[in-house]
C-alpha cells in the first residue's frame, strides 16, 4: 500500500507552466505540488506532455511560460547540471566508453574525492541495485535490466532530491518489468528520495504510485491517489485509460438537495448522492468496473439489483473468466469480470444469465 | 569454419568453400583482380627495383640493400624526411582542429539542412587540385590577395614573405584540400552519438567544457583517428603542393623520390626511399591507431 505522504512539504512546485513547440503546444497551463519523498507518477497516452514536464523538472527543456520550484528555489535560471535532480533516461544512457563503476561514479569525478572514498562510494552504490562486484564490467556485456539498474546507481550515488525516471521499464520484457516495478518501490522508500515517474503504462502507475498525475493534451486531468483514480475518475477519459470501465448513458430524474434520481439504461433506477455537476434532465454517462458487476448463477435467487443479460463472448484468462454481456433489450452490452472460484461454473457463450450490481459502485461521468 | 560446416551439411564436392562464399568470392574477384594488378603487383616490382642498383644506363640486379643503406644515412635524405613528417603533422594538427568545429556544427546544429552543409564543405573538389594550388599562389603571393588587403589596410609595411615559397604555404594549401577528408569521417562519429549520452553527461553535473572532454570527445574519436590518418598518410607523399608553392625549404620527400626516378636517373634509390617512406608512415600509422586503440573498438 502507498504510505501516507500528505502531511509532507512540498518539494517541486510547478506553476501555470506552458510549453509550446512552434504551433504545438506541448504544456498547457500545468499547475501541481509533488511532495517530499513521495512517488509521484506521471500517466497519459504518447503526446500528452507528460515527457516535457518530467525534462522541464530536470531542466532540459524551459517552460514558454509559468515557473518551477524546487526546494523553494526558481529553477529558471538554473541549468540542468546545477540542479538537485537526477535522471533514469528511457534509453538508460549509459556510457558506452566507461566501465560499470566509471559510469556510476561519473557525477561524483567532480567531486575530487579520493580514491577508495569513490570506490566505496560507487560500491555502496552498486549494492544498492543488486550488481555488486559488477564494477569491472563493460556495458555492452550488460543485459537490459542490469544497463537499467546501473543507470539507476549511477543517478541515486548523487543524493539528488528528486529521481526522474523516464519511462524506465518500457524496454523490459514483462517478467522483468514486474520485477523491477516492485524493486523501484522499494528502493524508492529506502532511499526516501523523491520520484517523478513518467508513464503510459496505468498498471504501472497504480502499483508504484503514492499519486498519480493522468494527463491528456497538456493538462493534467485528474490528480489522486491510484486508488481515488480508479475507483473514482474524473471524467470519461480517465475513466476508459484506466483500466477497463463500461459506460452506460443515463438521465437525471430528479435532484434534491441529498440525492439525485437517475434513470440508467438497462439497469433501471437508481439514486446516488448529490453531485453538483447534475442537474434534473441532464444527460450523463454511469461507469462501472467490469469487477463491481457480478453474474447470478442458476442456484441463487434473484435479486434487487439485477438485471437479465446474455452472454455473448467470453474470454478465460485461468484465474479470471471476462464475459461480454448483453443486456435485456440488446442495445446495450457491458464487460462482466468473474474470479474463477471453485464451484463456479463458466458459462457458455449464449447462456441467460442475471447480472447484479451495486449502486455504490457506480461512478457518474460527464457526457 | 568452412571446414565445419562442410561437416555438418555434407556436400559432396567443392568441400572447401559454402555456394554463399563461392558466390562472395566471384563478386569480389574483379575488384580483387584490379587491386592485385595495379597495386600488389606495382607495390612488389618497387620492392624489387630498390634492392637492385643503376649502372648509369643498365640495372644491376645483383639484390643489395646498398640503397637502403644511402636512403638512411645520407642526412639530405633524412632531412627530408622529417621536414616531411613534421609538415604533415603539422597539416594534419591544423586540418583536424579545424574540422573538428565545422563537424560539430553540422552534426549538431545542422538540423533539416544537414545534407547542404555536407554539400558545401565538399565544393572545394568541384575544381581541380591544380587549380586549387594556383589559385592559392594567387591569394598568397607578394602581390596577392592577402598582402594587398594587408597593405591597403595600412596592417603591414611592406608585402609578407613568409606565406608563399616555403612550408607555411605547404600548411595552408594542404589543411585546405584535405579539409574535406577530415570532416566527413568526424562528422559521422559525432552524429552517431545518442544525444540522451549528451543529456546524462549534464544531468550528472558537467557544464558544456567538461562534457565535452568526457563524453563528446571521447566518443568521436574513431572520426579523429579516422581523419588523422586520412590526412597524415596522403600528405606526407605529397609532391604537387610543396613543388609549386613549397620553394626551396618547403620541398618534401616525394619531391626527392620523384627527381630521382626522373632527373637523377636512379630509379633504385628512389624506389628505397619510396619504400623507406612507407615503412615509416606505416609504423607511426600502427602506432598512433595503437595509442588510440580504447577508443576504437566496437560497442555492441
Amino acid at each position: 500500500m502507498p504510505s501516507d505522504t500528505t502531511s509532507r512539504d512540498t518539494l517541486i512546485s510547478i506553476r501555470n507552466v506552458e510549453k509550446h513547440f512552434g504551433k504545438v503546444t506541448a504544456l498547457n497551463g500545468v499547475s501541481v505540488d509533488i511532495r517530499e519523498g513521495e512517488f509521484f507518477s506521471l500517466l497519459g497516452p504518447s503526446g500528452c506532455g507528460k515527457t516535457t514536464l518530467l525534462r522541464m523538472i530536470s531542466g532540459f527543456e524551459m517552460p514558454s511560460a509559468g515557473d518551477i520550484h524546487i526546494g523553494g528555489e526558481d529553477m529558471s535560471e538554473v541549468p540542468p547540471n546545477l540542479r538537485p535532480t537526477n535522471m533514469v533516461f528511457q534509453s538508460y544512457a549509459i556510457f558506452p566508453h566507461l566501465t560499470v563503476a566509471e559510469n556510476v561514479g561519473y557525477g561524483l569525478k567532480k567531486q575530487r574525492l579520493a580514491k577508495a572514498e569513490l570506490a566505496a562510494r560507487v560500491d555502496e552504490a552498486l549494492a544498492l541495485v543488486d550488481l555488486d562486484g559488477y564494477g569491472t564490467r563493460e556495458p555492452h556485456a550488460l543485459s537490459g535490466g542490469q544497463r537499467q539498474r546501473v543507470a539507476l546507481a549511477r543517478a541515486l550515488i548523487m543524493k539528488p532530491k528528486v529521481l526522474l525516471l523516464d519511462e524506465p521499464l518500457s524496454a523490459l520484457d514483462k517478467k522483468l518489468r514486474e520485477a523491477m516495478q516492485s524493486e523501484l518501490r522499494h528502493l524508492q522508500r529506502t532511499v526516501g528520495i523523491t520520484f517523478v515517474l513518467v508513464t503510459h503504462d496505468q498498471e504501472e502507475a497504480l502499483t508504484m504510485s503514492d499519486r498519480i498525475a493522468v494527463m491528456f493534451d497538456g493538462r493534467i486531468s485528474q490528480l489522486d491517489t491510484p486508488e481515488g483514480i480508479y475507483k473514482k475518475p474524473a471524467d470519461q477519459r480517465v475513466a476508459s485509460f484506466i483500466g477497463v470501465m463500461n459506460f452506460l448513458p443515463a438521465q437525471v430524474t430528479s435532484a434534491s438537495d441529498r440525492t439525485l434520481g437517475i434513470d440508467v439504461a438497462a439497469l433501471g433506477k437508481l439514486s446516488c448522492p448529490q453531485d453538483d455537476r447534475f442537474a434534473k434532465g441532464d444527460k450523463l454517462k454511469v461507469g462501472i468496473r467490469p469487477e463491481m458487476l457480478t453474474i447470478v448463477y442458476d442456484g441463487e435467487k434473484a435479486e434487487k439489483n439485477s438485471v437479465p443479460a446474455k452472454v455473448a463472448d467470453i474470454a478465460y484468462y485461468g484465474d479470471m473468466t471476462y464475459y461480454d454481456v448483453v443486456f435485456g433489450d440488446g442495445s446495450h452490452s457491458a464487460s462482466v469480470s468473474m474470479r474463477n472460484t471453485a464451484g463456479r461454473p463458466i458459462l457458455p457463450i449464449g447462456a441467460m444469465t442475471r447480472i447484479r450490481w451495486g449502486p455504490e459502485s457506480i461512478v457518474l461521468l460527464e457526457d | 569454419m568452412a571446414e565445419a560446416a562442410s561437416k555438418q551439411r555434407k556436400r559432396p564436392a567443392l568441400r572447401f568453400l559454402s555456394p554463399n562464399e563461392w558466390r562472395g568470392l566471384a563478386l569480389i574477384s574483379p575488384a580483387l583482380g584490379y587491386a592485385v594488378l595495379m597495386l600488389a603487383a606495382p607495390l612488389l616490382l618497387v620492392f624489387l627495383l630498390s634492392m637492385w642498383t643503376q649502372n648509369y644506363l643498365d640495372l644491376d640486379t645483383t639484390l643489395t640493400f646498398a640503397n637502403y643503406r644511402e636512403a638512411i644515412t645520407d642526412p639530405l635524405y633524412r632531412l627530408l624526411m622529417i621536414r616531411s613528417i613534421i609538415i604533415s603533422g603539422i597539416v594534419t594538427v591544423v586540418t583536424v582542429i579545424l574540422a573538428y568545429p565545422v563537424a560539430y556544427f553540422v552534426a549538431f546544429y545542422g538540423g533539416p539542412r544537414k545534407s547542404m552543409w555536407l554539400l558545401l564543405i565538399t565544393i572545394p573538389f568541384w575544381t581541380s587540385y591544380l587549380i586549387r594550388i594556383f589559385l592559392w599562389k594567387v591569394i598568397l603571393g607578394y602581390n596577392g590577395v592577402v598582402n594587398s588587403s594587408l597593405l591597403g589596410l595600412g596592417l603591414i609595411e611592406e608585402p609578407l614573405t613568409i606565406i608563399l615559397y616555403n612550408a607555411n604555404a605547404v600548411v595552408i594549401t594542404l589543411a585546405h584540400a584535405w579539409a574535406p577528408f577530415a570532416i566527413l569521417p568526424i562528422y559521422v562519429a559525432l552524429s552517431r552519438i545518442d544525444t540522451s549520452l549528451l543529456e546524462a553527461a549534464r544531468d550528472l553535473g558537467d557544464g558544456p567544457v567538461r562534457r565535452f572532454f568526457r563524453v563528446t570527445l571521447p566518443l568521436s574519436m574513431s572520426g579523429v583517428v579516422a581523419a588523422t590518418l586520412i590526412v597524415f598518410i596522403p600528405t606526407v607523399g605529397d609532391y604537387v603542393t610543396p613543388r609549386l608553392l613549397g620553394g626551396t625549404n618547403g620541398l618534401m620527400i616525394a619531391n626527392m623520390i620523384q627527381i630521382q626516378f626522373g632527373k637523377a636517373n636512379n630509379a633504385p634509390l628512389g624506389s628505397a626511399l619510396a619504400v623507406s617512406a612507407m615503412v615509416i608512415v606505416a609504423s607511426i600509422s600502427i602506432a598512433y591507431v595503437l595509442l588510440n586503440r580504447r577508443f576504437l573498438k566496437s560497442r555492441g
